[in-house]
């Protein structure tokens, strides 16, 4: 995305924003007071070693963890977010690494699973499913994202790594999501099948939605967000416009490495990358 | 086809993306699924006709009218009690109380007609509401606890046993004599007659299928052409048509198949068609993922437990209008096997999520064949055994054969 772009969804309202979230367990402080927010149409990368708190944060999002301090603003407005069910009536939608897809259903079926289309019938559980609406609206929107599948009528345990991924983002869409949490997406994902999922990143935030992606892989978070927010020790190490920054300035906020000791910096977090 | 088919790796060439014509059709998935092994309708339809053309040629009484209608009768009752199991196995649980809850709940039903003077209605009523209970009772516990239902329906298949004894009382036996429940595997339809419910059924098939076409084709999707409806709707009215005419040469068409038919269909919507059926395979696919999806999972688990105690109780209440009575020894012998193998051998997955309630009737018929077979031939219950176990075995080896095959052919 172009600086001038950013720019101008830097004057946006963010969609979502975190304001000194502190989230304790036990005597372990996983987040010290936390500000976060992402934009509509910006794909945010958080980042941090293991333990920096990344998926705590995430938790706080997507509603599974009450924050002990801190505010949970969305659109402008401060919600009282008590719940997974509570942040996906919001809005916010969260992809899971294990994908929670179910293997023997096709791929409507799973783009619709909880919230089926159901007309006529007996009225209640005995309501009939509407398959060609579901059918048709999920060809639709595959089209819409360009997500390449055999069948939207195959079964999505016989779908490669990539096709998987895809088509649990695309579930993240039918609830009207305004905020896709994406949670390792390209994880365990080959070098073609990695491609295909950050070209979808992409297209969701050409759909003006607000991503944020969580990644250990630097070079997937280079070529896909905007923003990365850096987490240490459960703390903001910075924020870093991607068009401004380079991998060694991110990779020393996340091992705590002064910036700037040139080979020191970039040599020690590649090698703690590697201890993982 | 099914290697390239079942792993498509992303094309690095930007291939259009998929319009709908160019997506398999519905002849194209058919033969996809047959060669990887899953269409277990077919295989187990293939497996049917060799059952039959071997007792056949060893017993010529077999394939004779007389006989078929004793098969009939004689799945009636096991295929009840199999529509449940199904919906529990698709559910990935499974429930060894079903056989002794089917015999309780008929005790309840011949105590109350027989001995206290009810009427038919309520005495089957009272069985389905006794098995409604149990099912809550048991599903309650596995939700509750946390408990395998393996656990919780063996102790089910031990506790239900001494409360059949209790109901019983001292003489152990009941007999069945209210003509309404005698009826119920007793009544055959005969000419005029059976010939309508031929046609209707025939006529309700052709009418749903153009209606699912009609509804395809209106959102904009590929639908079967006129000629594969056609095809579908004649074979259809074969085998009604040929059913009837066969039956129809001894007693007829017995009231006891038409009742179970019926409910194979009813839960066959049921699982394929509506929300409710759709949340029982979610949550056998994958639990986790349908709790995150907004499914109650423990509720829907309750309520296939209750099912398939009701179903149970059904198939109880078919089977002593058959035997005309209720003994201690109803519900147990070799019943519970009968009723898990038969969905079993007709492909529904003991892994859970996988399967169709046809499975349940088709199942029987393999395993109801089988039985009826070797008794024409007189073989001892040694080599009756240890066959039905062979072929429970095969079946069990076949699923577990699928389920690795698309362990290895899933997530690249």
């Amino acid at each position: 995305m172009s600086a001038t772009e950013h720019s101008a969804s830097d004057g946006r309202e963010p969609l979502l924003a975190l304001r000194g979230i502190v989230k304790r367990f036990g005597a372990v402080q996983a987040l010290g007071g936390v500000d976060f927010d992402v934009r509509p149409g910006e794909v945010v990368g958080l980042v941090g070693d293991n333990g920096a708190g990344k998926s705590t944060l995430v938790k706080v999002m997507s509603g599974i963890y009450l924050p002990d301090a801190g505010e949970y603003r969305f659109d402008g407005a401060v919600r009282h977010v008590r719940g997974p069910g509570d942040a996906t009536a919001l809005g916010v939608a969260t992809v899971y690494q294990d994908l929670a897809l179910c293997d023997n259903l096709d791929v409507v079926a799973n783009l619709f699973v909880g919230r089926e289309t159901a007309s006529g019938g007996l009225g209640g559980w005995l309501r009939a499913l509407d398959e060609p609406a579901m059918e048709q609206q999920s060809a639709e929107l595959l089209q819409t994202l360009t997500v390449r599948l055999p069948s939207v009528r195959q079964e999505v345990g016989l779908l490669s790594g990539g096709q998987r991924q895809s088509v649990a983002i695309a579930r993240s869409l039918i609830g009207e999501a305004k905020v896709v949490l994406l949670d390792e997406p390209t994880a365990a994902l080959g070098v073609q099948q990695t491609a295909q999922v950050l070209a979808l990143i992409k297209r969701l935030r050409e759909q003006g939605l607000a991503v944020v992606v969580i990644s250990h892989n630097l070079a997937d978070v280079f070529e896909v967000v905007d923003r990365i927010f850096v987490l240490r020790l459960g703390r903001r190490a910075g924020v870093f416009e991607v068009g401004a920054t380079s991998h060694e300035e991110v990779v020393a906020a996340i091992t705590g490495a002064e910036f700037g000791r040139g080979g020191d910096g970039a040599g020690q977090p590649s090698s703690a990358e590697a201890a993982r | 086809m099914s290697t390239a088919a079942a792993t498509p790796e992303p094309s690095a060439t930007p291939a259009p993306a998929p319009a709908p014509e160019q997506r398999p059709d519905g002849r194209f998935a058919v033969l996809h699924r047959v060669a990887q092994g899953e269409l277990g309708s077919l295989r187990v339809l293939i497996g049917l006709v060799v059952i039959w053309a071997i007792f056949a040629i060893a017993n010529e009484r077999f394939l004779t009218a007389t006989n078929l209608v004793n098969l009939s009768l004689q799945i009636a009752a096991t295929g009840m009690i199999s529509i449940g199991v199904v919906l529990v196995l698709l559910l990935g649980e499974i429930d060894l109380s079903v056989a002794i809850v089917s015999g309780l709940c008929a005790a309840i039903m011949a105590v109350l007609v027989e001995q206290h003077g009810w009427a038919a209605a309520p005495g089957i009523a009272a069985a389905i509401a006794a098995g409604a209970a149990i099912g809550v009772f048991q599903g309650g516990v596995v939700v509750r606890f946390g408990i395998p239902s393996f656990v919780v329906t063996l102790a089910g298949l031990i506790g239900w046993q001494g409360a059949l004894l209790l109901v019983l009382g001292s003489t152990g036996t009941v007999n069945i004599t209210n003509p309404a429940i005698v009826e119920l595997a007793g009544k055959f339809f005969t000419g005029a007659t059976a010939w309508i419910i031929a046609a209707a059924v025939v006529a309700a098939f052709a009418l749903s299928s153009l209606d699912a076409r009609r509804r395809r084709l209106r959102a904009g999707l590929v639908a079967a052409t006129p000629v594969v409806v056609a095809v579908r709707v004649a074979a259809v009215a074969i085998l009604s048509f040929g059913v009837v005419a066969i039956l129809d040469e001894d007693r007829g068409l017995p009231l006891a198949l038409v009742i179970l038919i019926a409910f194979v269909v009813v839960f066959d919507y049921i699982v394929r068609r509506t929300r409710f059926g759709r949340h029982v395979l979610a949550v056998g696919g994958n639990a986790e993922a349908a709790r995150r999806a907004g499914i109650r999972v423990n509720r829907v688990r309750v309520i296939v437990f209750m099912l398939a105690s009701v179903l149970a109780a059904c198939g109880g209440i078919l089977g002593a209008s058959r035997l005309l009575a209720v003994n201690q020894s109803s519900g147990g012998s070799d019943l519970l096997l009968l009723a898990i193998a038969g969905p079993v051998i007709a492909g529904t997955s003991l892994f859970g999520g996988r399967g169709t309630v046809w499975s349940a009737l088709l199942g029987g018929l393999v395993i109801g064949s089988i039985s009826n077979g070797m008794d024409l031939l007189a073989l001892p219950s040694s080599t009756k055994f240890m066959v039905t176990g062979a072929v429970l075995l095969a079946a069990v080896v076949v699923d577990a054969a699928a389920r690795q095959r698309r362990q290895s052919a899933g997530r690249v």
